[in-house]
């Protein structure tokens, strides 16, 4: 657009939202027959009318099944499961530490940095994984292997320092402990799935 | 002394499986209380035992049963809450991985007393080992004819669901717990009207702890009468604690109450004493919500009698000179603790897990984190520790739901107790700078641990 400033750049189409984590990469998402038969027996689990309920755990298992994160065209498709709006979605993903909003590495640590675990030895646990990482909590390293996070308690003070890898408790740790720890993640890295049961698996 | 109750039979080889906790006397409480007592017996028996609530509060669990709305004609919820989440505690877990049929097992009785037909166990995502134990128990129990349609031929009908949390501490107070229940957002509801006439979908619930359900099969088994006579005046029974930090013995142990605090900590059968011959600096005993008491205290009321695990003793003194029982969490901390550096990591915790819906603690939190960086990295004033105590009053009290309170006691008790070594990191930049825990023996060289880890926050 020409004014008295010169040109002008707008923006064509107000309706797209433009900020990194709202990309869609267009691919269309959708859960596995089997999977989405689990997802239909855990809606049943409340009222009618009330399936905005399974959300929690159908975005567990989204995360899961669906690339490790909750993109956004994954968030649209439970939304359009449950029956919601896709904000209803969003505002939930947003709320909760355990979910994901942008790719992850293969491995998740998160090391458990409250008061109980900080005074048994686990800061020193934190200081070391940034070493042999290489990273800062909050980053993945460049091979897309490792995603080294923070969090607040995990219950289990009494076995801390403790740290958290997909959803797997590693207790009373010990920089050697550590060092042992990585060496077999990054030998099972080329494995296809890493970690213990799914979701899926862990509802009857 | 009273014995294992809600532990009872925990070191038998498989008693997490069906058939072995039954051969042991599993589910007698189940036909008890379904073939010859009626609901209102059953709340009845509740009500004798003093059973208090071991979520945090200690109330009256009877009381909270016969506050729910039996006139109303919409359906009725038990919520079992699983969110185990306050730092220092980590004792449902336990109960739950090495006992899922006795939760089980108090789950239908408490559902069958407030005429529930569909009760949810809330456990907090990161338990995810914990939802295949529980799910397999509930199916276990669901084949034996203990939950779904007609229990054990009478009419009456439960079932049991797991619902998992996705990280977030503030989903364990119990209407933050329903809104996410519901599929939403974390945020704690307005009180009242409470759960007990409007709570999950709007209908009358109960919201009750894993350790307090745990408790009715017992109850129901020895009588209530005889429940009430363990323990201590109006603290009965028996109480899982969870102690963890600086102790020989970190682990759950299950005490009847109104055993010394002293025997706890130095008894070999409990924490043992401290780690590697230490002394004890202060505890925080019921998990990281209570006001932090320095180890004269701790041991002795400002009376000078000695203090014991019990809801009043713990309490004795107020928040001048006294703490809580809350739930359970007994955080022990040797003399190279830095209380600055732990009340700045607690504050850090309760920032993090505002929910943000009311000014007071959604800002308060962030102050107080902001301020305790500043005096624990050398950087702060004489004045910053009036003014932390000037905020934490501000939350106190003026906040939806008690999460405002949870994070302004410890500050508020850290300075009451232990100002001059906030004092000395103000006074000392140089000194504390570099040093982690360890700020008691600051003076003698020696004893500064080698800090070396690195670590820069923010
Ligand atoms: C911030 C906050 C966190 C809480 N977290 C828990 C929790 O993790 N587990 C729990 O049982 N109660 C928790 N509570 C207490 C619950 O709100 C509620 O009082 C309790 O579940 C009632 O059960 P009870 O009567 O059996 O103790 C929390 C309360 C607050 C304010
Ligand atoms: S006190 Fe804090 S956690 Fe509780 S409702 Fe208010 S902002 Fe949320
Ligand atoms: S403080 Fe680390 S698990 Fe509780």
């Amino acid at each position: 657009m020409q004014s008295a400033f010169g040109i002008i750049k707008t923006m064509k189409n107000s309706n797209i939202i433009h900020h990194p984590r709202f990309a869609r990469d267009g691919k269309s998402v959708a859960f596995t027959p089997a999977v989405l038969a689990k997802v239909h027996a855990l809606i049943l689990r409340y009222p009618e009318g009330q399936q905005k309920s399974a959300l929690l755990p159908v975005l567990h298992i989204a995360q899961e099944e669906l690339g490790g994160y909750l993109s956004v065209d994954a968030m649209d498709y439970v939304a359009t499961l449950l029956g919601i709006q896709p904000i209803e979605v969003y505002e939930v993903a947003t709320f909760y530490s355990m979910f994901y909003l942008e790719k992850m590495g293969k491995y998740v640590i998160e090391v458990c940095r409250t008061g109980p675990c900080a005074i048994s030895g686990g800061e020193k646990i934190l200081a070391h994984l940034q070493e042999v990482l290489e990273i800062k909590p909050g980053e993945t390293t460049p091979d897309g292997v490792f995603t080294l996070k923070e969090v607040e308690c995990l219950g289990s003070c009494g076995t801390g320092p403790v740290m958290q890898v997909n959803s797997e408790y590693y207790e009373k740790l010990t920089p050697g402990k550590v060092d042992k720890l990585i060496e077999d993640f990054r030998e099972y890295a080329n494995r296809n799935k890493p970690g213990g049961l799914s979701w899926v698996e862990k509802f009857c | 002394m009273g014995g294992k109750i809600l532990l009872a039979g925990i070191d038998i080889p498989g008693i997490r499986g069906f058939d072995v906790y039954r051969a042991h006397g599993g589910y007698a409480a189940v036909e008890k209380a379904l073939r010859e007592m009626t609901a209102s017996e059953v709340g009845q028996e509740v009500n004798r035992s003093g059973l208090r609530g071991r979520g945090g509060a200690g109330f009256p669990t009877g009381l909270k049963w016969s506050f729910l709305d039996r006139k109303s004609d919409k359906p009725r919820y038990l919520v079992c809450n699983a969110d185990e989440s306050e730092p220092g505690t980590f004792k449902d877990r336990y109960l739950m991985q090495h006992l899922p049929h006795r939760l089980i097992e108090g789950l239908i009785i408490s559902s069958y007393a407030l005429g529930v037909n569909t009760c949810y166990i809330y456990i907090r995502g990161e338990f995810k080992y914990l939802v295949g134990i529980l799910e397999t128990a509930i199916m276990e129990a669901r084949q034996h004819g203990f939950l779904g349609d007609r229990i054990l031929g009478t009419d009456y009908s439960l079932n049991i669901y797991v619902h998992p949390g996705a990280g977030a501490y503030i989903c364990g107070e119990e209407t933050a717990l329903l809104e996410s229940l519901e599929g939403k957002r974390g945020n704690p509801r307005i009180k009242p009207p409470f759960p007990a006439f409007k709570g999950l979908y709007g209908c009358p619930t109960v919201v009750n702890n894993v350790e307090t359900l745990a408790a009715v099969g017992p109850i129901i088994l020895m009588g209530g009468e005889t429940y009430s006579k363990i323990g201590r005046g109006k603290s009965t029974g028996t109480k899982l604690i969870s102690a963890c930090g600086n102790i020989n013995n970190p682990g759950v142990y299950e005490i009847e109450m109104g055993l010394p605090v002293e025997d706890f900590i130095y008894a070999p059968e409990y924490c043992g004493g401290i780690a590697n011959d230490k002394y004890l600096k202060a505890v925080i005993p019921g998990g990281s919500s209570v006001p932090i008491l320095p180890a004269d205290l701790m041991l002795n009321t400002a009376k000078g009698e000695k203090r014991l695990m019990t809801y009043e003793s713990l309490a004795d003194g107020d928040f001048e000179t006294g703490t809580m029982l809350g739930s359970g969490g007994f955080i022990v901390y040797d003399e190279d603790a830095c209380i600055v550096r732990n009340t700045w990591n607690l504050a850090h915790f309760y920032r993090h897990e505002s929910c943000g819906q009311c000014s007071p603690c959604r800002e308060g939190t962030g102050w107080m984190e902001k301020v305790l960086y500043r005096i624990e990295h050398g950087l702060g004033k004489m004045s910053d520790i009036d003014l932390l105590v000037r905020v934490a009053k501000n939350i106190e009290g003026n906040t939806i739901c008690p999460l405002g309170d949870a994070a302004a006691w410890p500050v508020a008790s850290a300075i009451r107790h232990f100002r001059k070594e906030f004092e000395f990191h103000v006074k000392h930049p140089e000194t504390v700078k570099n040093i982690h825990h360890g700020a008691l023996n600051i003076e003698e060289e020696s004893l500064i641990p080698d800090s070396g880890t690195g670590i820069k926050y923010w």
